[in-house]
């Protein structure tokens, strides 16, 4: 089994982590099942991890934030004949300002990150369960670690899928299963395109792929990307809310 | 500055309505302002790095713009593929590439990397195109080493070359005369796929030119084995830039040209090793000082070529500006698509110089004038400062590339030699 190619389904595989996590599954000869909601984009990524050596890679191009999650999830799966990793990459950031005056917006980031990711996550469980075999891996993010006023929204939705995640892990735990939550920091990708300055702290999606990669193997079930991210969010959580509260963060 | 993440996004950026104009940019190995637009806005391609199609069979390759050689070779070495040339760096975008029509040591056979692509996907006036040799020929023409004017390389098909191995059965001849440089040259263009020669700047006279002269043809050993990105050495702090002086250079160009003096020798060289000597210093620019280099390379038209190099040298022998870097080389026949193409017959002088303001721009002036005597020209992608006169005498279709320019795009080295004076 373990000479057998890596089948993988990504979930939001036109995410720039995600596809640097995939390159490198796909140098390793994997079968990758690409899923994302632009086709063209989505073919792009498929056709390159064709020729970095995927033994396969394939795409369902359908709104993860909307499909029948489990349905689809069995789908894939049976063609796939099995499954090694699930992972659940995609993501919104939103905008907080928006979400506090527009119910509809914080809503949608909650849809998006939580309700739908978790659906994803059950099914992938089960199918876990059933195999006792594979990892569910989980991007969530260090915002989940505490509340602060610059992104609340997005944080509470990392949070309770943070949770789902560790959850599912000690379930998985008894079956021969694993669950892993990735929390990356900063990452240089699209979604924070709009931060102008990015210091020190910022990795490169190709770090965090690695990561992710190496986490699906062994290790978790909470893994911060870069490893650094683990101590500093221990301060940040650590700071007595007296002094919290003054800070703009 | 915008970083498209899918193609797709590209006719939106170039027609994006903040900026007043905008210049795809690669990985910034250019020396000079063609990739820079001061009052304009960037498209950063370093993020469309993926592989589009990899025949092994044919050695087709299309690959989005954005991704550099480095990663181009390895993927495809591994398989018995090689590039069809290659610039001294393999930090360069294969787009970056195109747009500079970039040569190597096998200019003599292969000429440089236009005639090896078979076709491009051009974004243009906001519509994304494919042009090639027979398709909008003349759009093409202007694309091939056409600075990023004429728009957007989205992709590039190109073809790649069989090697017999991932190594190469090297010759270094040390010589002591621009005569033995001439006599080694045009026997090795005959026996020898790659050709170049590192000269020692400091001495003139009778020993102007001298140098060692290296030759290889790629090893038959059948073992390929891609690079690694791991560099072994590098400069950690900024030299002082009173380090590089007169003295220090000649000792360096000295203590070189004894070492290769000692003995010809001839040794198997991984292509690394090879063509890309300098990758593995990382930040060797910083020998140079905070006030950094200026590069300088010029093209010679072949009958005068042996006279004007000798009087270049001459001047910077004389100058006590000492050159750390010269690369002498002869160019080949074959042309390349391109109408602003650097390279042509002759021979190909590079060289770059300590930054000491005024009197290194001085004597750049006086080489400036050896050049356009001769006929010759200076290299785009090295150049940051060459009369607007001089560029338009010695890239004479530059009003063809013009009349294919997109509005949209201008650069800081375009604005610089097109303006009307
Ligand atoms: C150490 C060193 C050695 C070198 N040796 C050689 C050599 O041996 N031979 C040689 O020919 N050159 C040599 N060069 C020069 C280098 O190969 C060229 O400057 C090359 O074009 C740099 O590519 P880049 O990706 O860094 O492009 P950039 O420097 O970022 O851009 C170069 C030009 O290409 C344009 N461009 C970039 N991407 C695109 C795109 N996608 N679409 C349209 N236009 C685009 C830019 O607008 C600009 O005009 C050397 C450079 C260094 C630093
Ligand atoms: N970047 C960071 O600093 C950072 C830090 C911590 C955690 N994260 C998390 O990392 C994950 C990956 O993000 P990234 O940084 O790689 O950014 P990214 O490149 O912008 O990726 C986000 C991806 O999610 C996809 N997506 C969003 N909604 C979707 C939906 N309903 N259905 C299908 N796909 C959907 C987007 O696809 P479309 O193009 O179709 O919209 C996009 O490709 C996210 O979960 C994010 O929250 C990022």
């Amino acid at each position: 089994m373990t000479d057998a190619a890596k089948r993988i389904v990504i979930l939001g595989a036109t995410s720039a982590i995600a596809e640097a996590a995939a390159r490198r599954w796909a140098k390793a000869g994997g079968r990758l099942v690409l899923v994302g909601r632009n086709t063209e984009r989505l073919e792009a990524i498929a056709a390159d991890l064709a020729v970095r050596g995927a033994a396969a890679a394939t795409f369902v191009a359908l709104d993860c934030a909307s499909a029948d999650a489990e349905a689809e999830l069995a789908t894939i799966v049976a063609d796939l004949g099995g499954v090694d990793v699930v992972l659940v990459a995609y993501g919104v950031l939103g905008d907080q300002r928006t979400a506090e005056t527009t119910p509809q917006a914080a809503a949608e980031v909650f849809r998006t990150n939580f309700t739908s990711a978790a659906a994803w996550c059950l099914a992938a469980a089960n199918v876990l369960e059933r195999q006792r075999s594979g990892t569910l891996v989980v991007i969530g993010s260090v915002a989940g670690d505490r509340g602060r006023l610059s992104n609340y929204v997005y944080g509470a939705s990392k949070a309770g899928l943070g949770v789902l995640v560790q959850g599912i892990a000690h379930r998985l735990a008894q079956q021969g299963a694993r669950a892993v939550l990735i929390k990356p920091g900063f990452v240089d990708t699209p979604m924070t395109a709009a931060v102008a300055r990015k210091g020190l702290l910022w990795a490169k999606p190709a770090r965090i792929g690695a990561i992710i990669v190496k986490a699906a193997d062994k290790g978790g079930p909470v893994v911060y990307a870069p490893g650094i991210w683990r101590w500093i969010m221990l301060v940040i959580r650590l700071v007595p809310a007296s002094l919290f509260h003054r800070t703009k963060l | 500055m915008f970083r498209p993440a899918f193609r797709d996004q590209l006719p939106a950026a170039t027609q994006s309505n903040t900026v007043s104009s905008v210049l795809a940019t690669g990985l910034l190995r250019s020396y000079g302002d063609s990739c820079l637009n001061g009052p304009g806005g960037l498209i950063d391609m370093t993020g469309l790095d993926r592989l589009i199609a990899f025949d092994r069979t044919t050695g087709r390759l299309v690959v989005e713009a954005g991704i550099s050689l480095s990663d181009i070779l390895k993927i495809v070495v591994p398989h018995g593929w090689f590039l069809p040339t290659t610039p001294g760096t393999r930090f360069v975008s294969i787009g970056g590439a195109v747009a500079n029509d970039v040569h190597g040591k096998n200019h003599h056979r292969a000429g440089s990397i236009g005639c090896s692509v078979r076709a491009l996907g051009l974004v243009t006036a906001g519509e994304r195109r494919t042009i090639g040799p027979d398709a909008e020929a003349a759009l093409f023409a202007a694309t091939i080493g056409g600075l990023g004017l004429t728009g957007i390389i989205e992709w590039v098909d190109l073809q790649l070359v069989p090697v017999p191995s991932s190594r190469l059965d090297v010759e270094i001849i040390p010589y002591g005369s621009l005569d033995e440089f001439w006599a080694i040259a045009s026997e090795s263009v005959v026996s020898h796929e790659h050709t170049v020669a590192w000269i020692d700047c400091m001495s003139g006279g009778a020993h102007t030119g001298r140098g060692a002269f290296t030759r290889a043809n790629w090893a038959t050993d059948g073992v390929y084995e891609a690079h690694s990105d791991a560099s072994w050495k590098a400069v950690p702090v900024e030299f002082p830039s009173i380090a590089l002086n007169r003295l220090t250079v000649s000792a360096f160009n000295e203590v070189y040209f004894r070492a290769h003096q000692l003995q010809r020798r001839r040794q198997l060289q991984h292509y690394a090793t090879y063509f890309y000597p300098l990758d593995a210093v990382s930040s060797w620019n910083r020998l140079y000082g905070r006030r950094g280099m200026l590069q300088y390379q010029c093209v010679i038209p072949p009958g005068g070529d042996r006279g004007v190099i000798r009087s270049l040298l001459d001047r910077i022998a004389k100058s006590g500006q000492a050159s750390f870097l010269a690369v002498l080389k002869t160019f080949g026949e074959r042309t390349s698509p391109g109408l602003l193409s650097f390279p042509r017959p002759g021979s190909t002088l590079a060289l770059d110089f300590p930054n000491r303001g005024v009197e290194t721009l001085a004597l750049m002036r006086t080489l400036d004038a050896i050049v356009a005597e001769a006929g010759g020209a200076l290299y785009p992608a090295k150049d940051g400062r060459m009369p607007a006169p001089m560029f338009r005498q010695s890239f004479p279709r530059w009003r063809e590339v013009a009349a294919c320019k997109d509005p949209r795009v201008n650069s800081d080295f375009w604005r610089r030699v097109s303006l009307d004076d």
